[in-house]
This record gives C-alpha cells, sequence and structure tokens, in this order.
C-alpha cells in the first residue's frame, strides 16, 4: 500500500472502495440510531394532525413534552378508527392509522382501503375525521378532513405540502385558507356529492361548495380541489348510506 | 512543517480567513457563487436561518474531513471524493434534522438536500482545503459559510418584511397598524426575480462602501 504510487490506477480503485464502503457504513449507521426518533416524529405529526383537524391539541406549541401531551389528548379524544371499502363494508384486519393512503388511491376504486377517525368532544358530539392526499405543484399535499355527524359538513380542515412555493402555494396550511372550509357542505340539496371548489375569489358568489383559491397558488390550489374531489368521493357512497340511515 | 512554523491559532493570518469572505470576499456579492439556493429559501426568514447554520455545520466539517485527506486523495478522482464527502455530510444534516428538528425539516424539505448543489462549498474544498493545514481550512470554511449565511438571512429578512408582512412568522406589518393606512404587502418580493434584485442592492451598498472592490478601468 505505501509504495503504492497516488496516480495508479490501483490506488485510485482501493482508495475510492474504502471511501465508499465507510462512508456506507457510517450514514446507514446513523440512520438505524436515528430511525426510532424519526418514526417517533411523524407518528406524533400525524397524531397531532388528526386531533387539530377536530380542534384538539391546541396548546401543542406551548407545552414542554410534547410528545406526551398529543399521546395524551389522542388518546382521549380519538375514540374509534376504522378501515372500509368502497361500499362502506368494514375491513377489520387492518389498522386505519398504518394505511398509507397515498398507495390505497393507486389502486382502482373497488380495491381501496379507505380509513376513518372518530372522535368525541367532552359533550358526546362525534366527528369522522378523513385523511387526503393529492398533488400540488412540487410535491404531494396531504391532510385531514373533519366532518360533521350528519356526514356532510365540514367541521374543520388541515392541509400541508412538502414544498410548494412559500408565499404562494405554501400558505394552504395557514388557518387563513383552512378555516374557509368550515361549514362547507359535500352534498348538494338533493343528495350528489359535489364536494368543495377552490375557486378564484370573487367570480363564483359565495356558497356552500366553494372556497377562495390563492392567488398565486393556482396549481396548488386546483391540487386541493383534486384532492378532495378524488378522496372524499371514495367515500362519498359510503357517507350517503350513513346519511340516509 | 517543523515546529518552528507553528503559528497562534487566531493569528492575523487565520483570522483574515475568517473575515475576508464575510466582506472583501463574500461569495455570493463578490465572487457571486451559490446564488441559487440565495433564490430558493429566502422567502422567509426561518428557513433561510436554519439553511444558513446547515451550511455552516456541512462546509466546516467537509473543509476538514478534505484538508485531513488531502495527502491521500488521488488527484484523478478528487472531484468525485469532495462529492461523496459533501453528500454524506448534507445527509447527515438532514437525518438528523428528522430526527430533532422535525418541523423546520418539513419546512425546509428539498433544501437540506440542495446543499450539496451549493457551488460555494465545492469551491472551497476544491481551492482552498486540498491544499492547506486543517486548522486554516476550518476557519476558511465557516467564514465563507459564514459570508453565505449573512447575506442570506440579510435576503430573507426584507423578503419576508416586505413579501409577507411578517418576521419569523410574527405579523409585524398587521401589528404597526399599516394595513389600516392602505399599506399593502408587494407580493413581488416573494417570487425569486426580486431575491436577485435584493442582492443587487446589497452588492451597490457593499460597493459604495468598500473602495477595495470598486474595479479601476
Amino acid at each position: 500500500m505505501i509504495a503504492m504510487k497516488k496516480g495508479s490506477n490501483t490506488y485510485i480503485f482501493l482508495y475510492a472502495s474504502a471511501m465508499v464502503v465507510i462512508v456506507a457504513a457510517v450514514l446507514s449507521l446513523v440512520a438505524t440510531i436515528l430511525r426510532p426518533y424519526q418514526e417517533l416524529n411523524i407518528e406524533i405529526a400525524k397524531k397531532l394532525d388528526i386531533l387539530r383537524s377536530v380542534e384538539k391539541a391546541d396548546m401543542a406549541t406551548e407545552v414542554s413534552d410534547r410528545n406526551a401531551y398529543v399521546e395524551q389528548e389522542y388518546d382521549q379524544y380519538i375514540v374509534e378508527s376504522y378501515v372500509i371499502n368502497h361500499l362502506g363494508e368494514r375491513q377489520d384486519d387492518l389498522d386505519a392509522f398504518t394505511v398509507n393512503l397515498r398507495d390505497e388511491l393507486r389502486k382502482p376504486l373497488e380495491q381501496r382501503n379507505l380509513p376513518i377517525f372518530v372522535s368525541r368532544d367532552d359533550d358526546g358530539r362525534r366527528n369522522f375525521i378523513i385523511p387526503v392526499h393529492g398533488r400540488g405543484l412540487w410535491g404531494p399535499i396531504f391532510g385531514y378532513v373533519a366532518l360533521e355527524e350528519d356526514y356532510n359538513t365540514i367541521f374543520g380542515v388541515i392541509l400541508d405540502h412538502d414544498g410548494e412555493t412559500p408565499g404562494l402555494g405554501a400558505e394552504i396550511n395557514t388557518p387563513a385558507f383552512e378555516n374557509q372550509f368550515k361549514g362547507k357542505k359535500l352534498f348538494d340539496d338533493s343528495g350528489n356529492f359535489v364536494s368543495v371548489r377552490v375557486v378564484k375569489p370573487g367570480t363564483v358568489p359565495p356558497g356552500d361548495h366553494n372556497v377562495d383559491a390563492i392567488s398565486g397558488g393556482t396549481i396548488t390550489s386546483q391540487g386541493v380541489e383534486e384532492m378532495l374531489e378524488e378522496v372524499l368521493g371514495s367515500y362519498s357512497s359510503y357517507f350517503k348510506n350513513q346519511k340516509n340511515q | 512543517m517543523s515546529k518552528a512554523e507553528r503559528e497562534p491559532l487566531f493569528s492575523a493570518r487565520n483570522v483574515k480567513l475568517l473575515s475576508t469572505p464575510l466582506n472583501d470576499e463574500n461569495p455570493i456579492t463578490v465572487q457571486v457563487l451559490g446564488i441559487c439556493s440565495a433564490l430558493a429559501v429566502t422567502v422567509m426568514l426561518e428557513p433561510a436561518v436554519v439553511l444558513a447554520i446547515a451550511v455552516v455545520a456541512v462546509m466546516g466539517a467537509a473543509n476538514v474531513i478534505i484538508s485531513l485527506l488531502r495527502k491521500t486523495i488521488p488527484p484523478r478522482i478528487r472531484i468525485i471524493v469532495q462529492l461523496v464527502v459533501i453528500a454524506s455530510l448534507v445527509i447527515l444534516v438532514d437525518q438528523v434534522l428528522k430526527a430533532f428538528l422535525y418541523d423546520v425539516s418539513r419546512q425546509l424539505s428539498v433544501f437540506v438536500g440542495l446543499i450539496i448543489t451549493n457551488c460555494i462549498i465545492m469551491g472551497r474544498l476544491e481551492a482552498f482545503a486540498l491544499g492547506n493545514k486543517t486548522w486554516p481550512s476550518f476557519l476558511d470554511g465557516i467564514g465563507n459559510a459564514a459570508g453565505y449565511g449573512w447575506i442570506l438571512i440579510v435576503v430573507a429578512f426584507f423578503r419576508e418584511l416586505l413579501g409577507s408582512g411578517t418576521l419569523w412568522g410574527y405579523p409585524v406589518i398587521e401589528k404597526l397598524g399599516l394595513y389600516e393606512l392602505g399599506y399593502e404587502n408587494n407580493g413581488f418580493m416573494i417570487l425569486p426575480p426580486m431575491a436577485l434584485i435584493t442582492v443587487g442592492v446589497i452588492i451597490w451598498v457593499q460597493r459604495s462602501r468598500n473602495r477595495k472592490l470598486i474595479e479601476s478601468n
């Protein structure tokens, strides 16, 4: 080794091999050590989003031990979760928390497993929380839609994104945009599923089925609209049945 | 490399390594490197600050590692070696952020990964760390990263204040009551071209105050 010349092919080859092995070892070691922390973060973030869609866990930014607080709120308010198919039949062998909606949405409607989380407030009022997932301009957008007991009125919406344009499309995760959805309806008066449209402000009279888009964030706004229609549409026949019961 | 040559840790020469990139040889305003990320992450202050810190960490460490290895690196694959070192460090930063600063990491998303493409880092490895001792290389690394970082933060400060009316997410303009006086946010500040113009204004101010930067022709 020592006698080997720095420019020789053997030296270069050995050097590169050793470098790759060392780097791979270090990175996989770090990834393995940090994985439990990262998975916990993802789980807590998911629980927090579910809770925020029904206006719970609002102290999460103030408490010192956020993880414990979120777990406690989640155990207290999320009373049930289950998975249905598009006909509304329960899929009892699946855990709603681990169903990956992005993968489900790639399947045809008939094969989708659709998770639902049920929250119960202190006064006994229930909300049905539906995860949503779609495409924005630069990457995925996702969130949770909480419905009231009539399976029609939106109680609250939480949206987030991976990398929409800051100040434009990224504004979908601000309360100003999310709060517009409160009280909007998924079904029209004759009971047909119409979802909620995201429209250019001022072009359509305000109504039960539209909210204002973000100016400058057109593609992201359209992504939100398509996401709601696609995901909630998968659930629509189940909602319809539940409504009529 | 005899002991007689040994110089104090913060000799005038070493301090200069740290300070010239802040002004006389600023990577962004003088060398015009790393402009790409200066456009992308400066819409809001918080991601800009975190990215600046991340770049300081990556650049300091990368310069030290390359400087330690400098006598062993085969010249023909030195660029690849530099890339591997930078990429590994960036992945480390990304993993650590995901584990301990999850919210910030979600905000920065792809921008952390984009540190790899920051031409300043590779430029300093190639130009300095490959031919210098470890300590000066470290100073050169954090000096240049800081020179990059402070421009980033200044640009983000003005873009967030004028574009969104907030600072670090806090609604400054609203609290000052300027909206009631008819003030409106300048939506143009949010778009990438205004980052270039803001950098241009910084260059203008800097050149008007620093005589060394004025070209004679």
